[in-house]
């Protein structure tokens, strides 16, 4: 099952543990952890279920392409990190 | 008078106590955050949404027992597929405003991009406006300060009728429903925006109402700080004098509306767009006894050397006594008067950029 991490900067406002879940897309993957913990939801996609903005996920180290659909596959292996985007100095 | 004062900043929710005689910090929360509205509602609760870099826009929700816990934020419904075409996104950027229903349980919030929300229980959960949100008009409506969304940056409800709602937008005018928000109509008439080309100056839609501020003993009457000017109505934002007598000078973002005297509202005059600075580098508050036709220039304990700290819309603030009022500018300063401006005061704070300053209402 793959792995999805999230960055340490979402401790401070609510709990977001790393959670193994099973999924073959990116989108699955949110769908599981979210159905655990809904408020979570809200920090990581838009109110259309895209990636938001300033929100970067990983998938062994590569950025996920589809940031609106999350079509992008996962594998039972793969690790999924979801970090904030620096975007100032 | 009220006792307590919340402050939003660039870096957190500050709330001020008067004790002795004297204001100071009794709480921060949200260190480090940005907090875009505040609200201290009628039944003790207080309300503070964030508007986080990249995680979003947030609400949170202190209750009686002073316990703070994050609650609901507004989210758009699904965007239909032939929408592609709508200037502005389904995808809430920020609260702008929080302000009570007059109903229990009721709030409604202003956002970017535009969309108004209601609440009926407490903040727990929201719904979008759909009237609001679907008239062909809202495509038409400007983004704040040259972006691509529009605000929603007033909500005045009737205290006599819950159901009678008066809107500013930036930039779109004033809107107003008579049915609760099930229907809307563009109203504003009288304005002009002298940034526009000459044949759409009068347009109530290309009115840039930075603010609007209604007095609550006579709801007909309602001050608007508008981008070249100051404008007053006295049927509830229908049609519009043009107040020339404000100095220094005209522009400026914020207005506080006497709630009880229908002739007195306060003003922060700044110079206008090209730099958005107090005139001559002097602070200073802006005070009309009559009605607008003459203005007292309050200066007394404000910055009068070298000051550049300019006041956001929703960062002056009056009691419901009249008497007490406060405004916080993009430098952190921080002023409270228990005079009615005549004479102001700083607490021994410095405090990080000023969004917005709200009375408690007890």
């Amino acid at each position: 099952m793959p792995t999805v991490s999230f960055t340490s900067a979402l401790r401070r406002f609510l709990a977001a543990p790393s959670a193994k879940v099973e999924a073959a897309t990116l989108g699955d993957a949110f769908a599981a952890v979210f159905a655990s913990r809904p408020a979570l939801r809200g920090y990581v996609l838009d109110d259309q279920g895209a990636l938001r903005r300033h929100v970067a996920v990983y998938v062994n180290g590569e950025p996920v392409s589809d940031r609106a659909g999350l079509t992008d596959p996962v594998g039972p292996h793969d690790e999924i990190y979801v970090f904030q985007a620096l975007t100032g100095g | 008078m009220a006792n307590r004062l919340h402050v939003g900043t660039r870096k957190g929710l500050f709330e001020l106590a008067r004790t002795n005689g004297e204001w100071e910090v009794v709480d921060v929360q949200f260190l480090g955050d940005p907090v875009s509205a505040v609200l201290a509602d009628a039944d003790s609760a207080v309300y503070a949404a964030l508007d986080l870099g990249h995680f979003g826009a947030k609400l949170w929700r202190r209750d009686r027992s002073g316990a703070w816990s994050e609650v609901a934020a507004p989210v758009f419904p699904p965007k239909p597929d032939d929408n592609g075409d709508d200037p502005h996104p389904w995808s809430l950027g920020k609260v702008w405003v929080l302000e009570p229903g007059g109903v229990a349980g009721r709030l409604w919030a202003g956002t970017m991009p535009g969309g108004l929300f209601r609440s009926d229980d407490g903040g727990a959960s929201w719904s979008l406006n759909e009237a609001l949100w679907h008239m062909p008009e809202r495509r038409r409506w400007a983004g704040v300060a040259g972006g691509e969304q529009p605000g929603i940056n007033s909500v005045l409800i009737d205290p006599r009728n819950p159901s009678d709602i008066r809107v500013g937008v930036s930039t779109a005018g004033v809107w107003a429903s008579t049915d609760a928000g099930d229907s809307w109509r563009l109203i504003n008439r009288g304005m002009y925006a002298e940034y526009m080309p000459p044949e759409l100056r009068e347009e109530p839609i290309a009115q840039d109402v930075h603010r609007l501020d209604r007095c609550a003993a006579r709801p007909e009457i309602v001050w608007c700080q508008h981008h070249n000017g100051v404008f007053r109505s006295e049927d509830a934002g229908a049609t519009w004098r043009e107040v020339t007598a404000i100095r220094p000078s005209k522009f400026g973002f914020a207005v506080a509306a006497h709630p009880r005297d229908a002739n007195t509202a306060w003003f922060v005059p700044a110079i206008k767009d090209e730099r958005r600075i107090p005139v001559d580098g002097k602070v200073v508050v802006a005070r009309t006894r009559d009605g607008g036709r003459s203005f007292d220039v309050l200066k007394k304990g404000l910055p009068q050397h070298h000051a550049y700290d300019l006041v956001w819309r929703h960062a002056l603030a009056v009691d419901s006594s009249g008497e007490r009022l406060a405004f916080g500018s993009t430098s952190g300063g921080l002023w409270i008067s228990e005079d009615g401006g005549d004479s102001w005061r700083m607490p021994e704070v410095r405090l990080p950029p000023i969004a917005v300053v709200r009375f408690a209402s007890a």
